[in-house]
């Protein structure tokens, strides 16, 4: 996905430097990352995680523990990150009530602000400045609403969706959104 | 706003996109019930999918599509569980945090929008158990589907998180067995009813999405459900169109059409299956369709 990613499983010692304390007081100040300290590490998101079943390398609980330690590259720089299918099974059923789901979101955005963004979401992101839906839907299927019945489909207004997005500092991974970001404004 | 017949329907992008079949249906099976629909304008994609890389950026694009929404005086139908969630999360949000409204509110403002807090959303399953009913619904029943079986899966975002969602309960859902129950069919139950479809995944790691919509099947087939009910389009893009595809992949036949739970209710309601869209879906439906006509004799 991005050149150096890592796994947070990854066998590599960890080195002193790597640590950097203040991260987790940098989380805490997001929206959704707030319980974060909370966490005491139990593992209920871990085992009730539908994708760590599955996965040899997503663990709720490693991610939350390498937040909390400080290991702030390794986590923001891991594709596991990105496997996370926002379920809110961990969310629901964490006892400390810390929203895993939510931390792990946090983390992602983070990730996404220092230039980590799979190709997906940025292809979604055009799409609705182009046309206010996240796919680019056919004319074929657009035109075929009126024979299966179907209303016709509401045309989106991008030019309302470029106002309002306006200073959002994702719009700089967004390719067609003509610079509007921060630097602009 | 209290008008229980009459919403704004809001499309979200997966329905239009990929799964005509279930907006057919739930328009009819609504037609059917008394419920009118009224097109939203210019609405937007929820916000949803660019979540997990800008929170900032879902929360305006979400409260857009409820600012829209509360121009119009109607509250919000969704097909969609993820539009449905993303809509009440941000509106609760945005209503708690005054500080995160004003900010927000500083973005729509731009395009002459702003958000009050005065909208509810809903998604079907909840408008068809709360507004419509199910007394209602089982009083419009005309072809009771006594001879099916079937198995649910109601998903993720329907009900998670259980704090913003505030209606039936995640770990043991209710809802759509009712709801299914209310056709004159048998719901079953089984293994891991409510594990993720793995529809997240799709691009990420299809190895994982379809491993876990494998197990699902799996659990499905061992209770020999005559369908799977299913109440969004991920989901239903998961199984129907993936099925065949799992099937080759780990050499096992499971043959269980995906139906949207508009069209099961719709045979009860005596609809036909070319009305619900039948056409549409990607597993053979014949046998089942045949068992019903038969069983209905």
């Amino acid at each position: 996905m991005t050149e150096n990613a890592t796994t947070t499983t990854s066998k590599e010692p960890i080195k002193a430097s790597e640590f950097d304390p203040k991260f987790k007081y940098e989380l805490i100040k997001m929206h959704g990352g707030e319980k974060l300290l909370k966490c005491y590490q139990c593992g209920t998101c871990t085992s009730d995680c539908p994708i760590a079943r599955y996965s040899d390398d997503y663990r709720p609980r490693t991610i939350l523990r390498m937040a909390n330690l400080g290991l702030k590259d390794r986590v923001l720089k891991s594709n596991t990150l990105w496997l996370c299918a926002a379920c809110y099974t961990c969310t629901d059923r964490c006892p400390q009530d810390v929203e895993v789901a939510s931390v792990i979101r946090v983390l992602r955005n983070l990730a996404a602000e220092n230039g980590c963004v799979p190709q997906v979401f940025k292809d979604q992101a055009s799409c609705i400045l182009e046309s206010g839906y996240a796919y680019k839907i056919p004319d074929l299927r657009i035109k075929k609403r009126e024979t299966t019945g179907l209303p016709p489909l509401p045309k989106g207004n991008p030019e309302s969706i470029r106002k309002i997005l306006k200073g959002v500092s994702f719009m700089k991974h967004v390719e067609g959104s003509k610079g509007e970001t921060n630097e602009q404004q | 706003m209290s008008n229980n017949n009459k919403y704004l329907i809001f499309l979200g992008c997966a329905v239009p996109y990929r799964v005509s079949s279930y907006e057919i249906s739930a328009r009819k099976v609504l037609a059917k019930l008394g419920v009118e629909l009224v097109e939203m304008p210019e609405f937007n994609c929820c916000g949803l999918p660019l979540d997990p890389v800008s929170h900032e950026m879902m929360l305006i694009l979400a409260a857009r599509n409820l600012a829209i929404a509360e121009q119009t005086g109607l509250n919000i139908l969704t097909l969609c569980p993820g539009c449905a969630g993303t809509l009440k999360k941000v509106n609760k949000t945005l209503k708690e945090d005054k500080v995160l409204r004003e900010k927000i509110n500083t973005h729509l403002k731009e395009s002459g929008l702003e958000f009050k807090g005065t909208t509810t959303t809903k998604h079907i399953m909840q408008v068809l158990i709360e507004d419509v009913g199910i007394d209602k619904i089982k009083k419009a029943v005309v072809k009771p589907l006594t001879m099916l079986q079937v198995a649910e899966h109601v998903g993720c975002h329907l009900l998670r998180p259980k704090s913003v969602i505030g209606f039936d309960d995640p770990e043991d859902p209710q809802t759509l067995k009712t709801l299914i129950e209310a056709t004159g069919a048998t719901c079953l139950d089984y293994i891991d009813e409510t594990e993720c479809c793995g529809a997240p995944s799709v691009g990420v790691s299809d190895k994982i999405a379809l491993q876990l919509a494998r197990d699902k099947l799996n659990h499905v087939k061992m209770v020999d459900a005559q369908a799977l009910i299913t109440i969004c389009a991920f989901c239903h893009i998961m199984f129907d169109t993936n099925e065949l595809r799992i099937e080759k992949m780990f050499s096992e036949t499971y043959g269980i059409p995906i139906l949207h739970y508009p069209q099961l209710l719709g045979l009860a309601l005596g609809l036909t299956p070319e009305e619900l869209a039948f056409n549409e879906l990607r597993v053979n439906t014949s046998k089942l369709l045949k068992q019903v006509n038969e069983g209905a004799k």
